[in-house]
């Protein structure tokens, strides 16, 4: 194989790579947000990724929405579940031991997984299809318009996120909280609803990945969260977990060295790949590739 | 004092109720009914090929039932869904020998589900036919011809063979690669089986990837196949996943032609890869709706009129595994399940659906196979393949 060959093929893989890493950095949002103001790994984070897949799938079949206002309201709904879920599971275990709100978190994980099959049978079902898939050949480097629909809209999502986080009142609150809950308590900021809204919003990014894979590889199940959410988690670490733009960094990481991985190795190892970035980042450093080391303060 | 006898008087009375019901339905079972198990695959991954093959059951079971039955006893169908997954195969089976009390089992239906179920029966000493587990382990593990092991359908190493042929013969390919799910046995041993003989026609296998069940995202592996330029690609999967293989495949530019096995066969293969994306696309199959075979189109007139839909392989093989069966309780002239067994081992010349069943000594079928063309999303025969 020549030169120009192997080069069109790393492009290729990396622009495969690239719209696979933008959702796992959308649902890796959602765990950092979470990590940052609670310290929760929230593992039931996946499955909300799921019921937004599920709520796109039902907008756009029986209401016959078109895509972005399904999108929307695809958000609503996985950000509303998220409040509840955390008011319902999480809340009551504020003050309890952090393993018994981790543990929670997995059951609930559970519940919604094994829930989803009872409520939409375990049937696959496949997306209508929102946008006719165009298809663009730049020398031989292949691009479909779904993909750069996913990456288009994960990055107008992370700039918003990225203006709530800085740039508004709950925003400030959120840093607020999340640098020192106490503090920020005792200046007079509802750290209840602030929770509450990271819970939303991190949801309704999940949501959002959802409905984009949906359109995206047109076939959805109730387990379709779990791979995906352990991808995200691992893409949260690796970008330093409680750290936004570490999320997204981590989460294209992830998805162009998969790619790499299954399109120059062996697509057999594809996964070992995704959980050995895990494992070496966790023994190099373990806060990150964004991330400072913090001392705990006792 | 009252009060306490009563109540034991009361719970002696509902006792005595139970026990009555129970020996009531048992003797009821034993007089005029066979009660037969169907673990399939109805919801899930590969939830198309459990209800068709169910459909298929459910129409033989009741067209027997409308004749008489066997034995003059009723066929009682309980079913049973294990949605795809082999722990819930295995469930299915237990839940349908030990609470049912089912006599045999029809299904499931994908290979690795028959085999992690198919131990719990032979535990129980209870038959199993699986109308379509093409996997060769399922009748012969470690040397042995699994007992209580049965089929409807032809093996792997068949499928694989001509499939290799027609890529060789009938497409003049010379050069293919392979893309399996390596969680199925189906898939893996379609695959060995086509290597093998497209090797041995002169053939030369480029490349050789590999997904898991469940994946979505195909592109990276599929970029990688597209680079070493095969003449054509084997996919011996499911249609859950092989609807996007092909899908991204297209996308990615890939217009060679894409083959496959009995995996192939469901409508939502269509809906999920799209009409035009399987242009150029053949898989081997069972049977086809355009075989003109007297029993065949008996079989689809009856179909379409029960279902109001064209049958696919699953269906005339889920007829036919009711076929075998009842013909083996004929013949053994009991339901004892014991008896059942030695019966279907010596199957002979069923005219099913799906053409003539004599299971040779391993318990599995000798039949044909046709190649089906994908023209426009619809299955089009184009040809039969003899063993």
């Amino acid at each position: 194989m020549d030169f120009s060959a192997v080069f069109l093929q790393i492009v290729q893989q990396i622009i495969n790579g690239v719209s696979v890493g933008s959702i796992y950095a959308l649902i890796a949002l959602g765990y950092t947000m979470v990590y940052g103001i609670i310290k929760l790994i929230n593992f039931a984070h996946g499955d909300i990724y799921m019921l937004g897949a599920y709520a796109g799938f039902f907008c756009t079949t029986a209401l016959h929405l078109s895509f972005i206002p399904a999108l929307l309201l695809s958000m609503i709904i996985a950000g509303l579940v998220g409040v509840v879920i955390e008011r319902v599971a999480y809340k009551p275990l504020r003050n309890a031991p952090r393993m018994a709100v981790l543990i929670t978190a997995i059951g609930v994980s559970l519940f919604l997984e094994y829930g989803g099959i009872l409520v939409v049978s375990p049937q696959t079902r496949t997306f209508p299809e929102v946008f006719p898939t165009t298809l663009y050949n730049f020398a031989g480097v292949v691009v479909s318009s779904q993909q750069v629909l996913i990456l288009v809209v994960s990055l107008v999502l992370m700039v918003i996120l990225t203006y709530i986080v800085q740039r508004t009142k709950i925003g400030k609150a959120m840093r607020a909280v999340s640098f020192d809950t106490d503090a920020a308590r005792l200046m007079g900021i509802n750290v209840d609803l602030v929770i509450s809204a990271t819970f939303a919003i991190g949801s309704a990014l999940a949501g959002a990945a959802g409905v984009l894979v949906g359109v995206y590889y047109n076939s959805i199940d109730p387990l379709m969260g779990i791979m995906p959410g352990l991808k995200a988690f691992i893409a949260a670490v690796l970008g330093g977990i409680g750290i936004i733009p570490g999320a997204m960094l981590g989460g294209i990481i992830m998805g162009v060295v998969e790619a790499l991985v299954s399109g120059f190795v062996s697509s057999t190892y594809r996964d070992a790949a995704a959980f050995a970035i895990l494992i070496i980042i966790l023994l190099l450093k373990p806060a990150g590739l964004l991330g400072k080391n913090v001392r705990e303060k006792v | 004092m009252l009060k306490k006898k009563m109540r034991a008087v009361a719970i002696g009375a509902v006792g005595l109720l139970l026990v009555m019901l129970v020996a009531g339905c048992g003797a009821k079972t034993e007089s005029n009914e066979i009660k037969v198990g169907a673990n399939v695959e109805l919801t899930g991954n590969v939830a198309s090929f459990g209800q068709s093959a169910y459909n298929g059951i459910k129409l033989a079971v009741k067209e027997i039932n409308a004749k008489g039955g066997v034995l003059g006893k009723q066929l009682v169908l309980v079913s049973a869904d294990n949605r795809g997954e082999s722990s819930e195969a295995v469930n299915a089976m237990t839940k349908l020998i030990s609470q049912d009390k089912v006599k045999v089992v029809l299904g499931p239906i994908v290979s690795s589900n028959v085999i992690a179920a198919y131990k719990v029966a032979e535990e129980n000493k209870i038959p199993v036919i699986t109308p379509t587990g093409t996997s060769a382990a399922i009748t012969m593990a470690n040397g042995k011809v699994q007992d209580y092991a049965f089929r409807a359908c032809f093996i792997d190493p068949f499928q694989g063979i001509v499939m290799a042929n027609f890529a060789g013969k009938s497409l003049n390919a010379k050069t293919a690669a392979i893309y399996i799910d390596n969680s199925s046995d189906y898939a893996k041993g379609l695959a060995e089986n086509f290597e093998k003989q497209f090797v041995a026609n002169g053939g030369q296998i480029v490349a050789r990837e590999a997904y898991l069940s469940k994946d979505q995202d195909f592109k990276a592996t599929l970029t990688k196949l597209k680079a070493s330029n095969p003449d054509v690609i084997f996919i011996p999967g499911y249609y859950q996943e092989v609807g996007l293989i092909v899908k991204q495949a297209r996308e990615l530019g890939i217009t060679g032609v894409l083959l496959g096995g009995d995996g192939w066969e469901s409508p939502q293969l269509q809906e999920i890869a799209g009409a035009a994306a399987l242009n150029n696309c053949f898989y081997s199959n069972h049977y086809s709706a355009e075989d003109k075979d007297p029993k065949t189109v008996e079989f689809i007139e009856a179909f379409k009129k029960e279902y109001n839909q064209t049958p696919d392989c699953f269906a005339a093989l889920g007829y036919d595994a009711v076929l075998m069966l009842v013909d083996a309780i004929t013949r053994a002239n009991s339901d004892d399940p014991e008896k059942i067994k030695e019966a279907l081992a010596k199957t002979q010349n069923i005219i099913g659906a799906s053409g003539a069943i004599s299971l040779n000594a391993q318990h599995d079928p000798v039949k044909s196979a046709v190649v089906l063309e994908l023209k426009d999303g619809k299955p089009a025969f184009r040809e039969k393949v003899n063993p």
